[in-house]
């Protein structure tokens, strides 16, 4: 094959390699913080007493650490591995890609310098101080011109369905941000939201809301839809599923917010509504997970020798479980027991550890290798060990909050006789303590399985170079 | 008060609600009507990307269709039976005000019994009542005991109620007027009043040597004639006035810590200390009984 631009007869990996192996070092920081704060939570002192180590800075630390650090780096690195290959272009820009690799960097560091100094916006997961998010505005905005500048120069005529998620993840997550992070700066790291009163707290759990269906569920789908069939190496099982699902998912999730904010001050109507579609969003959310399960449909077998591919089959199933313990608890009845409760944070992590985790860790076992020339990762034994290390840990993790979530749910609510409550706030405290130490253990082991994940990573990376993938030629019928 | 600014927000609000819901149903109606048409028979769209990814034709599952068209149908009667399409109330008229007070009512017409039996009995007798102690405590742990501590004991700033310092008396009618109304302890900055920065400290040791506390008495005996200032509120002697709510310096206990340092402060930036009211939290008859709970433990 004869190429006379030789510059576009190669992917351009250089940024990819770059971002997967943040994705493992800022996992383990991110999941190190989480360990941190649980241990914290059993036995207090471990605050130290001071403001810079203390549970509420070092919380919003960890959230953010592994949801825009290890869950954006992957995702960066995973939609610009898959776009390049599915349109069979390089890069759109690559300058501007590797400025999106230094941007986000740039981000995390700030983030994690900000948090512990106690500089907060005091938005669950938008913590960020405004001059850092008109950072992000320009790294997002940068991201969305290499992946849909890629998109218009594909070789390729039809665009595949992973990139439709990347690409709603993309977008959506541009205008959550910037509506969300909407503020007056009274300072240079101090701002007042444009919003206020309910206004604010609506605004707030649309944003929130979506962060999830957008960041952590559109773009890992989008994860799915490359690395499952290609390490299964079977067709994806519908087309029309994926069209349904896609559609139906990204337009109801933008409803979903109010069940953050039943029963407050939040509008009847508006409570109704989140309720109503929260339910209607099971069965796009299982869309995907059906779609990944049945792909696998003649090549179960695989799963036994597979670790990557038994990563991917495990996170689906939890992905399954949490969209539908999601809207579960997004009917007011079940919510006035799960709200405020560890309950609420043992479904958060069995989609994060779960699903994002899972999946992340296998489309980055299957690409490691791919990027650094080698035909597999330096030890296929670890990755087995990782696996059942993080397959005890959210086990025992969820099963702890759920737990001692409802159990604490029940406390609060406990009448006696006489209309008093039967126990004091501190009693319910009190009773969770050993089920703070399961879920310290659960966290512990995931942990652990990222500490091995990234020697592996290290290894394989060291023993190969940095691999030229060259774009193979477009199939004649496609 | 209405939700909505005019009229267009509800209409709007109601109308792409719908839209959203019945579009749902479109959707799948729609898709589940195309029939791709496989190129090379093996039931794949016949699309190629990165040399092996391909997607087949396969229906939609026919179990999740009906599951996708349940919760459809089932938010529907929701927003038909509950407050949702703009200012449209709902067939079961529930709004979370109303459910709240339904509860309240409900369950305080099942404990009225129980309570009006204490309600006539004088504070005194209730104190002595094992019963109504129980309840009192249990009330006293769920309502009281996050500031003044589960032992009663109080902590700096919060009063201990097992003593028998009391800052707005101690009868059981002013405990109970206490519980209902709450209190505000206000001191002014007293510092213009007294003098300069010296006549503050001797006012200090006058009070400290009021208590038998630590002093320096030469400088008590120059603080002693600008505690006119004080006396005002705190009497000539120093034991307080719980009309005022001033308190006793006379009996070596401390709210706001004790010694020569923390009363200057006092003196220089006064202090406003604050006890919520409870009467929208507890019923008369709750108030009665926890008051009988907090007098018996100083009176026993």
């Amino acid at each position: 094959m004869q190429l006379t631009n030789t510059q576009s007869a190669t992917y351009n990996d250089g940024v990819i390699r770059q971002f997967s192996i943040m994705a493992v070092v800022w996992g383990v920081v991110g999941m190190l913080v989480g360990c941190v704060i649980a241990a914290q939570l059993v036995w207090p002192e471990l605050n130290l007493g001071l403001p810079w180590t203390s549970f509420g800075r070092l919380r919003p630390l960890h959230t953010n650490a592994v949801i825009f650090a290890f869950g954006g780096c992957t995702l960066f690195a995973t939609s610009y591995y898959v776009v390049q290959r599915t349109c069979q272009t390089s890069l759109f820009c690559g300058k501007l890609a590797s400025f999106t690799f230094w941007g986000w960097q740039a981000v995390i560091l700030a983030a994690a310098i900000s948090l512990p100094l106690g500089f907060s916006q005091s938005k669950e997961y938008a913590e960020l101080e405004w001059p850092i998010d008109i950072l992000i505005a320009v790294v997002w905005v940068s991201y969305a011109v290499v992946f849909f500048g890629t998109i218009a120069k594909r070789k390729v005529k039809h665009i595949y369905v992973a990139n439709w998620f990347f690409g709603a993840f993309i977008l959506t997550v541009a205008l959550l941000h910037i509506v969300n992070s909407a503020a007056i700066p009274v300072g240079y790291m101090k701002s007042y939201s444009a919003y206020a009163g309910v206004q604010d707290a609506m605004v707030q759990w649309w944003y929130g809301h979506n962060a999830v269906g957008f960041f952590l569920t559109a773009g890992f789908l989008g994860i799915m839809y490359y690395f499952v069939p290609k390490q299964a190496n079977r067709p994806v099982y519908s087309y029309s599923l994926s069209i349904v699902h896609f559609w139906a998912l990204i337009f109801t999730y933008m409803w979903a917010g109010p069940h953050h904010l039943h029963y407050t001050a939040l509008p009847d109507w508006t409570q109704s509504l989140g309720m109503a579609f929260s339910l209607i969003l099971l069965a796009p959310s299982w869309g995907g997970m059906i779609n990944g399960m049945m792909t696998m449909s003649g090549a179960w077998h695989k799963l036994r020798s597979d670790p990557i591919l038994r990563f991917m089959i495990v996170s689906l199933s939890f992905y399954g479980m949490s969209t539908f313990e999601g809207p579960m608890m997004a009917i007011k009845t079940v919510n006035s027991l799960s709200h405020y409760t560890d309950w609420t944070v043992g479904h958060v992590h069995s989609g994060a550890l779960g699903w994002v985790g899972l999946v992340s860790m296998g489309a980055l076992y299957y690409m490691v290798p791919r990027l650094f020339g080698q035909k597999q990762m330096h030890s296929m034994k670890a990755i087995e060990l990782h696996f059942w290390l993080a397959t005890v840990g959210i086990v025992l993790y969820i099963a702890s909050l759920w737990i001692s979530g409802v159990m604490e749910g029940l406390m609060w609510r406990a009448i006696n006789t006489d209309g008093t409550l039967t126990y004091t706030f501190v009693e319910s405290v009190k009773a969770k303590h050993p089920y703070y130490i399961i879920r310290l253990l659960g966290g512990l082991l995931y942990l652990s399985g990222m500490v091995i994940m990234l020697w592996n990573v290290i290894k394989t990376a060291t023993s190969g170079k940095p691999a030229i993938a060259s774009i193979p030629p477009v199939a004649a019928h496609a | 008060m209405s939700d909505f600014t005019n009229n267009f927000w509800p209409i709007f609000i109601t109308t792409i609600s719908l839209l959203g819901i019945f579009g749902c149903a479109l959707l799948l109606w729609l898709t589940s009507k195309i029939k791709i048409v496989s190129a090379n028979d093996d039931n794949t769209s016949g699309h190629v990307w990165d040399e092996d990814l391909r997607e087949m034709n396969n229906p939609l599952p026919r179990w999740w269709v009906w599951m996708f068209i349940l919760t459809i149908i089932f938010a529907l009667f929701y927003l038909v039976a509950y407050p949702g399409l703009g200012t449209y109330a709902g067939k079961l008229g529930w709004t979370e005000v109303n459910q709240y007070e339904k509860e309240v009512a409900a369950a305080n017409k099942a404990l009225d019994p129980l309570y009006s039996k204490f309600e006539a009995m004088p504070i005194e007798e209730l104190a002595l009542n094992t019963e109504a102690r129980a309840i009192g405590e249990r009330l006293f742990m769920n309502n009281c005991s996050q500031c003044h501590g589960s032992d009663a004991k109080g902590s700096r700033g919060f009063p201990n109620l097992t003593d028998h310092d009391w800052l707005h008396g101690g009868s059981p009618e002013k405990i109970q007027e206490t519980i209902t109304g709450g209190r505000i302890g206000m001191m002014p900055p007293m510092a213009a009043a007294v003098g300069n920065a010296e006549d503050v400290k001797n006012v200090a040791n006058y009070v400290l040597s009021l208590s038998g506390s630590m002093y320096d008495s030469g400088r008590a005996g120059l603080g002693k004639e600008k505690f006119v200032a004080c006396a005002a509120c705190h009497g000539p002697d120093g034991k307080g006035n719980q009309t005022i709510g001033a308190p006793n310096l006379t009996d070596n206990i401390w709210l706001h810590g004790a010694g020569e340092a923390n009363i200057i402060k006092r003196i220089n930036e006064g202090k406003i200390n604050q006890m919520p009211a409870q009467a929208g939290r507890l019923t008369p008859a709750q108030i009665h009984v926890v008051a009988a709970y907090v007098w018996g433990m100083s009176n026993k």
